[in-house]
């Protein structure tokens, strides 16, 4: 830390707490982020955890910002460590600049800090389980947040505790709040970040949550699936919901019964999802291709993580494109949506329902650790843009399931709506439906499902160019990379280098073509060590990127880290 | 309701001539009549097999689905639309052993819906390899020394997993499969019909004949809701009883899921409530 003159922060601030699991950051993280945007912050947190309940080391990151943010940062400009481990954990992100505050009685260092006595505080109030609310109220001092905001969503917050627990939190946050307004005036360390009344306004929501009231708004009704981290924050979220919403939950007693029990759920009339991540892909595989041979509409959200087998579960990593792709033996067709923001993770998911539906076809939303756990404000969105589309027919006595149609496309009955029967065969059928060994029917059974594919690609998701239009360096990126790619450009701030945004890696848009072929120079993104979607331009549109910034150590890319990268190979 | 119902026009039928399945299905038939279940309102769901083919050989909704996974997919349609009734009907390799994960957790579940198992007690479409039912010393082209490990008891299994309606009963006693048949399909909650099926190309060794010698019908007087004699009964080696070993009534899983509790309209009819959406998107402000 600088001595001296008092440090001023300005524009943009990233807050970092780190302690073991079980120390109850998580509080800190659910009570500030919030308070902070309604004051009319611009926030964004993300967190960086370990697979296991109590100790180890986590942290989570929150930036407070004068303009919207999305992305990680390694810059850390103040650090909260609430144990010993905390320093080392972060040491390579720890700069001269670097506030550091910590609790002497707590917290023993090389590095000078600022002594704030957290637990001699809570104690006086009634024990150090009021630690946390000191540092909330320490935060907001440093903020000059509102205190009546403030203190009545603690009490909010706090509303199902006994009378003088809530008591205990509101003394706890304005002794937390007294120290904070203390350093600016006490010259350690003044923060000045400008507000805006419309993030005020918004919302704040995590990437899980998005997917979750997308989900809602698709019509689901309907979630069969096995926990396994990232994914489980949608299979919970919908859970906390399903009372209020009509959503029939199970958890199953594994993926390939999920998979299953979401075929059935659609067959009968439901909209059913699956939610998972690799390792569950892989039994639901065989799942995936009996919804492409009996036509079913099904919706798989797949939260990547780092593999092989259990990997880095509570890591991030762009490793499973591939198998979203190939996943199920036999050739049919499918659509595979990568969101990158929250608006997209909303949007996306809910039009997933709309086109399994429409297609009867499987549909992937895929994600990751890094957008499922990220938070950050945006607008309400616009539900005038989201409609449930039903594509289920009454039948008639003559109706045939798989009839052979123009398009490919054979109108969709279910069981006990109309007179018709209604059959679906894993083996090669007829277009009742029934078992068949007739190979030129299989031909035109084959040709018919293949014809989806023209279709839902003439209905694709256009790619997102961000920059200048006329640009020689064009970087693409999918999925979750969006913020730090975005925001790494804005930091280099040339004119010559653009980025294209891709929310749909398969089928591909049209689009996606003329855009790399405008480019003097491509540069492909992603947090792999294969670059998955550059083999996949490469097959489908024989383009190669020109250079490659991978990234597969587990953790999503940092602002700083793309911004050196790109301009690197931006500049070769 | 007449049997004919039920009849398809026109099928080719790939069992071969004297197995066990066809009889299954043609009692199955008889008893889904006399109940009065019409075809539009029957789902028969199953897996692969010869068994599993089995829904193709009668006019009704049928989800002839993954080897092994019958029981999911059946869960999730009746869970989607109560009304209909649901039939899972396989194998004993497809449901005891490629779905065995399944027929654990769908008997702890109780969804309302009968699960027929053809038990030949060998593989019969793959061509007569062991089955999880197969005897001790059945020997097959690939267990050519005879099988070793235990043969899996699904009744005992059943039982012990406290199981809503558990039976068992062999194709060669019609009477007494169609009236079993009758009472699992009327039967809130799982029931478990396991019921004895000769193979006659892959299992020379368990014939019509040595079922006949080897089976006997559960006294009048056996009281189903007697669960250890219920488990002991199913545990009897030496000959196999029939009948309905156990019974134990008890919510089934549709009528846990908690949005049926005021209101039994079927998925398909509802719709998301938009009004309540916007309310949960406004309270992350
Ligand atoms: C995943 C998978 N593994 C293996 C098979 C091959 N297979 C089809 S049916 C079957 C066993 C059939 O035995 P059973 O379920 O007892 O029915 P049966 O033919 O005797 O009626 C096997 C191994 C398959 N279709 N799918
Ligand atoms: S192989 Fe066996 S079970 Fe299959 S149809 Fe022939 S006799 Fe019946």
């Amino acid at each position: 830390m600088n001595k001296g003159s008092t440090v001023k922060i300005s524009g943009d601030v990233s807050i970092v707490l780190c302690g073991a699991a079980g120390q109850g950051i998580q509080t800190i993280e659910q009570i500030l982020p919030r308070v902070l945007k309604r004051a009319g912050y611009n926030v964004f947190a993300t967190k960086e955890y370990m697979s296991r309940v109590r100790g180890g080391s986590n942290s989570t990151q929150i930036r407070v910002s004068s303009r919207r943010v999305s992305a990680y940062l390694d810059r850390i400009d103040i650090l909260i460590p609430l144990d010993n481990a905390a320093i080392p954990h972060l040491k390579k992100r720890i700069s001269p600049d670097t506030v550091i505050i910590g609790d002497s009685e707590k917290l023993s260092s090389d590095l000078e800090f600022i002594d704030v006595p957290f637990s001699g505080l809570a104690k006086k109030i009634g024990g150090t389980i009021y630690e946390n609310i000191v540092a909330v109220g320490m935060l907001s001092g440093m903020f000059r947040l509102d205190i009546e905001m403030v203190s009545d969503f603690i009490m909010k917050f706090f509303s199902k505790k006994k009378e003088d627990i809530v008591r205990n939190n509101i003394t706890a946050f304005k002794k937390g709040y007294e120290t904070g307004t203390d350093f600016c005036r006490s010259g350690k360390f003044c923060i000045d970040i400008g507000t805006d009344k419309e993030a005020a306004e918004e919302i704040l929501i995590s990437g899980s949550e998005a997917v979750g009231l997308g989900a809602i708004a698709g019509g689901c009704n309907f979630i069969s699936a096995y926990p396994m981290t990232p994914s489980t924050g949608v299979f919970t979220f919908l859970a906390q919901h399903s009372d209020n919403f009509d959503i029939i939950v199970e958890q199953a007693e594994d993926e390939i019964a999920a998979m299953n029990m979401q075929l059935g759920a659609w067959y009968a009339g439901a909209r059913a999802m699956v939610t998972t991540s690799g390792g569950g892909l892989a039994l639901m595989v065989e799942g995936i291709s009996l919804a492409g041979m009996i036509e079913s509409p099904a919706v798989i959200y797949l939260a990547q993580r780092p593999g092989p087998a259990t990997g880095l579960p509570t890591r991030t990593e762009q490793g499973d494109l591939e198998m979203a792709l190939y996943s199920g033996h036999g050739e049919f067709p499918r659509v595979i949506y990568t969101p990158g923001t929250l608006e997209d993770a909303f949007y996306l998911t809910q039009k997933a329902f709309n086109v399994a539906d429409k297609y009867q076809i499987p549909v992937f939303v895929l994600s990751d650790q890094n957008l499922a756990d990220l938070i950050y404000n945006l607008p309400l969105p616009d539900m005038s843009a989201v409609n449930v589309e039903r594509y289920i027919i009454k039948t008639g006595s003559d109706y045939k399931r798989y009839e052979l149609t123009e398009d490919g496309i054979s109108p969709r009955g279910i069981p006990g709506y109309g007179a018709g029967i209604i059959g679906a065969d894993s083996d090669e059928h007829n277009e009742d439906g029934h078992i068949t060994e007739d190979l030129d029917l299989r031909i035109k059974m084959v040709d018919k499902r293949l014809k989806k594919l023209d279709l839902v690609r003439a209905e694709s998701v256009p790619p997102e160019l961000i920059g200048n239009e006329n640009y020689e360096t064009l970087v693409v990126g999918w999925g979750s990379t969006h913020g730090a790619i975005k925001e790494a450009l804005e930091n280099i701030g040339s004119n010559d280098i653009s980025y294209l945004y891709i929310k749909q890696v398969y089928p591909l848009h049209p689009d996606i073509t003329d855009y790399l072929e405008n480019a003097e120079k491509t540069i492909i993104v992603e947090n792999n060590a294969t670059s998955q979607f550059g083999k996949l331009i490469k097959l489908y549109l024989g383009m190669e990127f020109d250079s490659k910034v991978l990234k597969y150590d587990g953790m999503p890319f940092s602002v700083e880290e793309l911004a050196g990268r790109i301009s690197r190979e931006a500049a070769i | 309701m007449n049997k004919e119902i039920f009849d398809l026009p026109d099928i080719d039928m790939a069992w071969c001539p004297g197995c066990g399945n066809f009889g299954i299905v043609s009692v199955l038939k008889e008893a889904l009549a006399e109940l009065e279940i019409k075809p539009e309102e029957l789902v028969i769901v199953s897996g692969i097999g010869q068994a599993a083919k089995a829904p193709h050989y009668l006019r009704t909704n049928f989800f002839n689905g993954l080897h092994g996974r019958a029981l999911p997919p059946a869960t999730g349609i009746k869970a989607a639309n109560p009304e209909l009734s649901v039939i899972a009907e396989s194998g004993d390799g497809d449901m005891y052993g490629e779905g065995g994960n399944h027929f654990i957790h769908t008997i702890r579940r109780n969804p309302d819906i009968t699960n027929i198992v053809h038990n030949n007690m060998v593989y019969g479409l793959t061509k007569g390899q062991a089955s999880p039912t197969s005897r001790k010393g059945f020997r097959t082209p690939i267990q050519v020394h005879g099988v070793f490990p235990e043969p899996f008891n699904p009744v005992a299994v059943a039982i012990s997993l406290d199981a809503s309606f558990v039976a068992r009963t062999f194709i060669g006693d019609r009477d007494l499969t169609r009236e079993i048949l009758k009472k699992a399909i009327r039967h809130k909650g799982y029931a478990l019909v396991d019921i004895f099926q000769p193979c006659v190309s892959f299992n020379k060794v368990n014939t019509y004949a040595w079922f006949k010698d080897n089976t006997y019908r559960l006294e009048d007087s056996h009281d189903p809701s007697d669960r250890q004699e219920a488990f002991r009964r199913a545990t009897e080696t030496t000959k196999l009883p029939l009948g309905i070993f156990y019974i134990n009534s008890k919510n089934s899983f549709e009528e846990n899921i908690p949005i049926y509790g005021k209101d039994k309209t079927p998925l398909f009819m509802r719709g998301p409530d938009r009004e309540k959406l916007t309310h949960l998107i406004r309270s992350r402000i």
